[in-house]
């Protein structure tokens, strides 16, 4: 089933010069398979097609429960010099968490 | 085994004390690390110090120090802090007064030979290309505008200052984490070249860096940020390190917010980018062999850092001018509120199109809508919001068309769609500022490196 980050994980975000960098971290074990499986670089590239203009970097960290999502020159040159309301990034993982994933229906979250 | 407990301090520059007096009154504590420098808050020092040369030093710390000192030193805490900025003298001679005027005594040194920028002609002839780390664009760019750089120094200097007895130890730009690497180290006698101890230091320094972040602040979560007790009175995080290279997670009794596995992960990735090779200068950390204990009662054990030999090169940031922003925010009440702000925000590219204005870029965001989520925002109830916000900016080299630009939006509210708000006034151009990272041989920085102490 089609299910939003939001509902199985958690997030936050920040800036690095030209970085936006978000931690994404699974709730439990089981939703961390299915975020390691279903965020990749590619899918997370196209949800943020309209502010990231360079690559997208991903590192899952098993230890943690997380991966570590790093959106290449996605902050209009970096904080001071970005015309957005949020230069800094903070609300990125709040964009992260609406992202619409593939996962079973019996992960741990989906049935409290 | 021995141990000491470092408490943060400050986690930017203008952030609130109130829990460091919590973590000195009723949280062991023998030393504070206060982060007063983010990545570009010496460009704010730089203009302070054009306009007065005793100043470019964080504001914050001489009160802090001032309303915290009576009660630190019955306490026996020392300070470390990057609050000197571009000044680290000045800022001591600021605290050495106010300290004078009270009768207070302590040692108070300071960390300098940070600032690089008047050095960039000895450093290029030195083999130095000083180009971007990520472009790798050549310095020639932007060297006329640059108003600073700075090198990240790593906890030696300030090792040495707390050798030589230091209470307070005052440095320029260091890497945030060494703030609380060095009183480790010193404490507990690691050596510069064991590894994973100093990678153990330095994931300490990264959990403390930012205050409040670090026991359940901007704790990012759909729902459970509501579950963060008493945010009025959040404690900052408490680190207990021992010898043998352990780290105990905690905050002062009867503070709020959560010391837990959840907030601490958060803010083990926060800003980090590869968590496998998270660099500083003392030490390259590897956090995929951290483990993260959850004891309960607020109460994390972290243990199993893995660390790298330090980086040969120095990472050195620099701020460059790179134009002008000009801002206007206008408001709207339903009905129609977001139609009518696209109709004032259609209505402006209007009038700085006839105008010819040297704009380069124009953001156009909707607050109350999409200014956060940006494409990601929801538009099912678009046409139905209460109210909404247009807020659109501008970048332009014309610092008079950055002002003259905000001076365009008050007119929309007898002249425009109906139902305004908002009409607090105009602001004015501000300066933006491009970042260059560049890497420098270490040699080459540490040469210059000062510790100088004062008895006050």
């Amino acid at each position: 089933m089609r299910v939003p980050l939001w509902k199985i994980a958690h997030a936050r975000s920040g800036d690095k010069a030209d970085r936006a960098d978000i931690g994404l971290f699974a709730w439990d074990a089981p939703t961390y398979e299915v975020l390691k499986r279903e965020v990749t670089p590619e899918r997370v590239k196209r949800h943020f097609k309209a502010m990231c203009e360079g690559p997208v970097e991903l590192w899952p960290l098993d230890n943690l429960w997380a991966l570590k999502i790093v959106l290449n020159r996605a902050l209009q040159g970096g904080a001071a010099r970005s015309l957005r309301m949020d230069n800094l990034g903070k609300a990125v993982a709040a964009q992260l968490l609406r992202m619409e994933i593939e996962a079973p229906a019996d992960l741990p979250r989906l049935n409290t | 085994m021995k141990s000491v407990r470092i408490g943060a301090g400050l986690g930017f520059y203008g952030d609130s004390w109130r829990a460091v007096r919590a973590s000195i009154e009723r949280g062991g504590v023998r030393y504070i690390a206060s982060d007063h420098l983010s990545e570009l808050t010496l460009a704010i020092l730089q203009k302070d110090r054009q306009k007065d040369g005793s100043a470019g030093y964080a504001r914050d710390g001489l009160p802090m120090l001032v309303d915290l000192w009576p009660l630190a030193a019955k306490h026996g805490v020392k300070f470390i802090l990057n609050a000197g900025g571009l000044n680290p003298s000045g800022a001591r001679e600021a605290i050495a007064r106010a300290f004078r005027d009270k009768g207070w005594k302590a040692r108070i040194a300071t960390v300098t030979g940070d600032a690089v920028l008047p050095r960039f002609d000895e450093l290029v002839a030195a083999g130095e290309s000083l180009a971007h780390m990520d472009s790798g664009a050549a310095l020639a760019s932007v060297r006329s505008r640059m108003l600073f750089a700075n090198a990240y120094l790593g906890a030696q200097p300030i090792v040495r200052a707390l050798e030589q007895g230091a209470d307070i130890v005052l440095t320029g730009r260091v890497a945030d984490a060494a703030l609380s690497l060095a009183p480790i180290v010193h404490e507990l006698g690691w050596q510069w070249d064991d590894w994973d101890k100093l990678a153990l230091g330095l994931t300490v320094g990264h959990l403390l860096e930012c205050s409040g972040q670090g026991s359940g602040g901007n704790f990012g979560s759909a729902e459970e940020w509501a579950a963060i007790p008493d945010y009025a009175h959040l404690g900052y995080p408490i680190a207990e390190v021992s010898a043998a290279g352990s780290a105990l997670f905690t905050k002062a009794p009867d503070t709020g917010g959560r010391v837990c596995f959840d907030t601490l992960r958060q803010q083990l990735l926060y800003e980090v980018h590869n968590p496998h090779a998270y660099a500083s200068p003392d030490v390259v950390l590897d956090m995929g062999t951290l483990k993260l204990e959850d004891q309960g009662n607020d109460r994390v054990k972290v243990t199993g850092a893995s660390g790298a030999a330090r980086p040969a090169r120095l990472k050195v940031v620099g701020g460059y001018h790179d134009g002008w922003m000009g801002t206007g925010m206008i408001g709207f009440s339903w009905p129609q509120a977001y139609a009518k702000c696209e109709k004032a925000a259609e209505t402006l590219k209007t009038l700085v199109a006839e105008r010819g204005w040297p704009v380069e870029d124009m953001n156009v965001e909707y607050v109350g809508y999409d200014s956060l989520l940006g494409a990601n925002a929801d538009p099912t109830h678009r046409d139905q919001l209460n109210e909404c916000f247009l807020r659109m900016t501008i970048r332009t080299q014309d610092r008079k068309v950055a002002d003259a630009y905000g001076r365009l939006f008050p007119w929309l509210g007898l002249s425009g769609p109906p139902y305004v708000g908002s009409m607090k006034g105009v602001q004015g151009a501000k300066e933006l500022l491009g970042i260059w990272p560049t890497l420098v041989k270490r040699e080459l920085i540490e040469a210059k490196v000062d510790v100088a102490l004062e008895y006050v």
